[in-house]
């Protein structure tokens, strides 16, 4: 039988950049917050033994046990789904701060041509630009209306960056802090990029130059670029994160409980209201009811789609008929790129997670697409993130995996190797979506969620067209051997590529094809948010957290309003 | 090779930006000023600051904590060197510690798989579906080295330990090809898992058995736990430098 507890304004279900930026807003405006997270609390004190390549980047110290709870995956609907036993093409996080702790800090706004995909591509391409099992929609918001919300979550974050990227948006205002040093390995990028006629800038950076004092208050430290930002904490409280800024934030209001190890399992509801959630504590496994007046998910992509499913709010996606918005548009990213390896030693170990330089012209539609048999692009970026030396072991074409040639192949070019890359847009399509597996289960005894996923036509042309241009680009660069980055064909779930999962519970502006309004308020539950990259309807060409952020400043804004007036807020 | 620069705490308080009174109760100054007063204490003499924690250990007693079998053990000692052999640049997989360090894993949550899905049912999937073996890892290390060991005789009819360098990489090989059979498992994933654990044990911090005397860094050129570069990151030039291991950060 489970415990009820005492009633609260807003719950969120985790504590991460989401569930914090919630927390912390509406915690200022006098609302009682409750913040349920499955893990446990951290804080700088905790990242001091993080230089262990090993332990953090090997073994995933910091991400989900998936010993509780993973999802099944299948490239097609012909195969049988089966269990992600081992974290691998993503990883997914735990505990405070959630997959805000362990990233690297780069963070982008998406492109005005994003949020407006559909309408513009239609408009310049036509409508048959691709196929119609492309799932391509409009996010319902555009990014004039969105660009409030960026400017507040950079200024919450200090972000370091410059605004000399002629492809962007409009800015309101400039970034909080300055732009990272530029380091000679980035010159050579910026001199290779301006010599083909690009306009590189600084890659926009939540690891700081320089010491910030947000608006809330609260400090973050300066980037002392030791190498060490993906899949750490950071021990200097210098990647900007969760736990160092709203959360905190929140709590210095007195309006805010976070409760860990507390694992929600259901959203509760009551005809056309939620009621609340219902958790396992993950130590006792008792159950507890936390009764609130609005509910937020503010878990990752995979939960907060899961939560709905099990919870059977909203309308499943079918992708036999294209009905339904639950599960549907699951995007990835898309990764071309290309590695040069040059003649002399370089500082690769040095670096921060965001330090990079970046060029946008083959992004969004900055370039021409009528004869180009894709759409979209991806930002391309060299960044010197720190190269440890597990899982750096460039090796030339025709080197051998292993043994004395693999050796001497793999210790002289771990300092003599750059690389060049780019976050490819990933388009949706009628096939890429998540639902519930019928046979594996949690330890809690719920389904695990099902991914079905697999590269299409669209992504492979992106990742052809964008790779050779980065070859382009490490060949100006001066590398004596530049090596492509090999065709994609099947998204295989082994390797590891990137943590931008998106789609599942996506936003618009019509209930019958997206999940939540935007305001990130659910079409059928008034009083339940959903919010996060399950909200975007397609993948754009950069990391997805500067675009998370501002969605959850939006949400906040939404919860705070309904909780004065009620109703739906379009 | 002589380390350029020393990064002093004061320096570091300095470019970090933080008040001193953050860092009461705080994470770093247990860190940051442990890691300097050991490094202090390290080098009395006032030279340059002293090596890390890692070679003070290297004459700690050596055991076994998985295998029990100590012919099994050998095996695994020479099908890591001939993955990571010995040469001119250094150490091989057997001076680094490599197969200590495998055995402590296999003993552990690696060798348990312990945080990863292995509910039932078990099936065969596709290759992109990754690892679906019932076996946890140190089931397959055993049964991937007692199969080498059967190559071996039915190949060479002479024990694995005994053959020439060519005759273990042919047997290594045909793992790699998938060319033998196994139960429960293929023979390309043991070889793959065995090739990374191999390049784990390398290159881990010191504090995990391997990576012996921190050689294997020294070999690349990574300076392992460096608390930060801000000073050299503008550097025109490779920067050398002698490589520190997390252990230094204990107090």
């Amino acid at each position: 039988m489970a415990t009820t507890l005492d009633k609260v304004d807003v719950v969120t279900v985790g504590v991460g950049w989401t569930g914090g930026i919630i927390a912390a807003e509406c915690a200022k405006e006098g609302l009682k917050v409750m913040g349920l997270e499955r893990g446990q609390e951290r804080s700088t004190a905790d990242y001091s033994m993080v230089h262990d390549e090993y332990r953090y980047a090997i073994r995933y110290e910091l991400m989900q046990d998936l010993s509780k709870e993973t999802i099944t995956f299948r490239n097609s609907r012909n195969q049988k789904a089966l269990p992600m036993r081992q974290l691998g093409s993503f990883l997914l996080g735990e505990g405070l701060g959630g997959a805000g702790t362990h990233w690297n800090g780069q963070t982008w706004r998406f492109l005005p041509y994003d949020f407006e995909i559909k309408s513009m591509t239609d408009a310049k391409y036509g409508a048959n630009k691709l196929p119609p099992e492309y799932t391509l929609q409009d996010w319902g918001i555009t990014y004039d209306e969105l660009e409030p919300y960026f400017d507040k979550f950079e200024k919450t974050a200090g972000i370091s960056g410059e605004d000399k990227n002629p492809f962007w948006g409009t800015r309101s205002s400039d970034y909080p802090t300055p732009a990272m040093k530029k380091t000679p390995l980035l010159s050579k990028f910026e001199t290779a990029t301006s010599n083909l006629g690009y306009t590189p800038f600084m890659m926009p950076s939540a690891n700081l130059s320089e010491a910030y004092e947000n608006p809330d208050g609260q400090q973050i430290a300066a980037c002392q670029y030791c190498g060490f930002c993906e899949r750490f904490g950071c021990e200097y409280g210098a990647k900007t994160s969760p736990e160092i800024t709203v959360v905190p934030a929140a709590r210095e209001t007195g309006n805010y409980d976070i409760r860990f190890g507390a694992n929600v399992v259901e959203v509760l509801k009551e005809g056309d209201r939620v009621t609340g959630v219902r958790f396992i504590d993950t130590v006792t496994f008792e159950e507890f009811i936390q009764p609130a007046e609005v509910v937020v998910l503010t878990s990752y992509v995979m939960n907060n789609a899961k939560l709905l499913m099990v919870s059977e709010i909203g309308e499943m996606y079918d992708p036999e008929t294209g009905q339904g918005s639950l599960g549907k548009n699951y995007a990835y990213q898309i990764l071309p790129g290309a590695s040069g390896f040059f003649e002399d030693q370089m500082n690769v170990f040095m670096g921060a997670g965001a330090l990079g330089m970046t060029i946008d012209d083959f992004n969004g539609d900055a370039f021409d697409h009528s004869d180009l048999d894709f759409i979209h692009g991806g930002s391309i970026s060299m960044t010197q993130t720190g190269s440890r030396p597990i899982a750096s072991n460039p090796l030339p074409p025709d080197t051998p995996a292993w043994g004395a040639d693999f050796k001497k192949a793999s210790i002289e070019n771990y300092t003599r190797t750059l690389s060049v890359g780019s976050q490819g847009a990933s388009i949706p399509h009628r096939d890429n979506y998540l639902t519930l597996d019928g046979t594996y289960k949690d330890i809690y005894g719920m389904p695990l969620l099902q991914l079905t996923y697999n590269f299409t036509d669209q992504d492979r042309a992106l990742h052809k067209y964008i790779t050779e241009r980065t070859s382009e680009i490490m060949q100006e660069m001066g590398a004596k051997t530049v090596v492509g980055r090999s065709p994609i064909s099947d998204y295989d779930i082994v390797p590891y590529q990137t943590t931008h999962n998106t789609g599942g519970t996506i936003m618009g502006g019509d209930p019958a094809t997206s999940v939540v309004n935007n305001y990130l308020q659910h079409w059928d539950m008034e009083n339940l948010f959903v919010v996060g990259a399950g909200n975007f309807a397609h993948n754009g060409g950069y990391n997805p957290t500067g675009t998370v952020g501002a969605l959850a400043y939006r949400c906040a804004e939404g919860v705070i309003k309904y909780s004065q007036e009620g109703g739906s807020l379009v | 090779m002589a380390e350029k620069k020393n990064v002093s705490r004061r320096d570091f308080l300095k470019t970090s930006g933080i008040a001193a009174g953050a860092l009461v109760g705080g994470g770093i100054i247990g860190g940051v000023i442990g890691a300097n007063t050991r490094q202090d204490t390290a080098a009395p003499s006032g030279g340059e600051a002293g090596q890390s924690g890692g070679a003070e250990t290297t004459e700690a007693v050596r055991g076994l904590q998985f295998f029990k079998n100590q012919s099994e053990f050998a095996v695994l000692q020479q099908a890591t060197e001939r993955i990571f052999p010995e040469d001119e640049l250094g150490p091989g997989a057997i001076g680094l510690g490599v197969p200590f360090f495998i055995d402590h894993q296999l003993a552990g949550s690696y060798g348990e798989n312990s945080r990863e899905y292995m509910q039932p049912p078990f099936e065969v999937g596709e290759t992109t579906q990754g690892y679906q073996s019932r076996l946890k890892r140190n089931e397959l290390f055993r049964q991937g080295l007692q199969k080498m060991q059967q190559e071996a005789q039915s190949r060479f009819e002479a024990n694995f330990v005994d053959l020439e360098g060519e005759q273990m990489d042919e047997i290594l090989t045909a793992f790699q090809d998938d060319e033998v059979d196994m139960q429960g498992a293929n023979a390309q994933f043991f070889f793959r898992l065995l090739r990374q654990a191999t390049l784990n044990g390398a290159y881990a911090d010191p504090i995990y058995g391997g990576n012996q005397n921190m050689d294997a860094w020294r070999m690349k050129g990574f300076p392992g736990h460096r608390p930060s570069y801000i000073n050299e990151i503008e550097s025109e030039d490779f920067v050398e430098m002698d490589p520190h291991s997390v252990g230094d950060m204990l107090t």
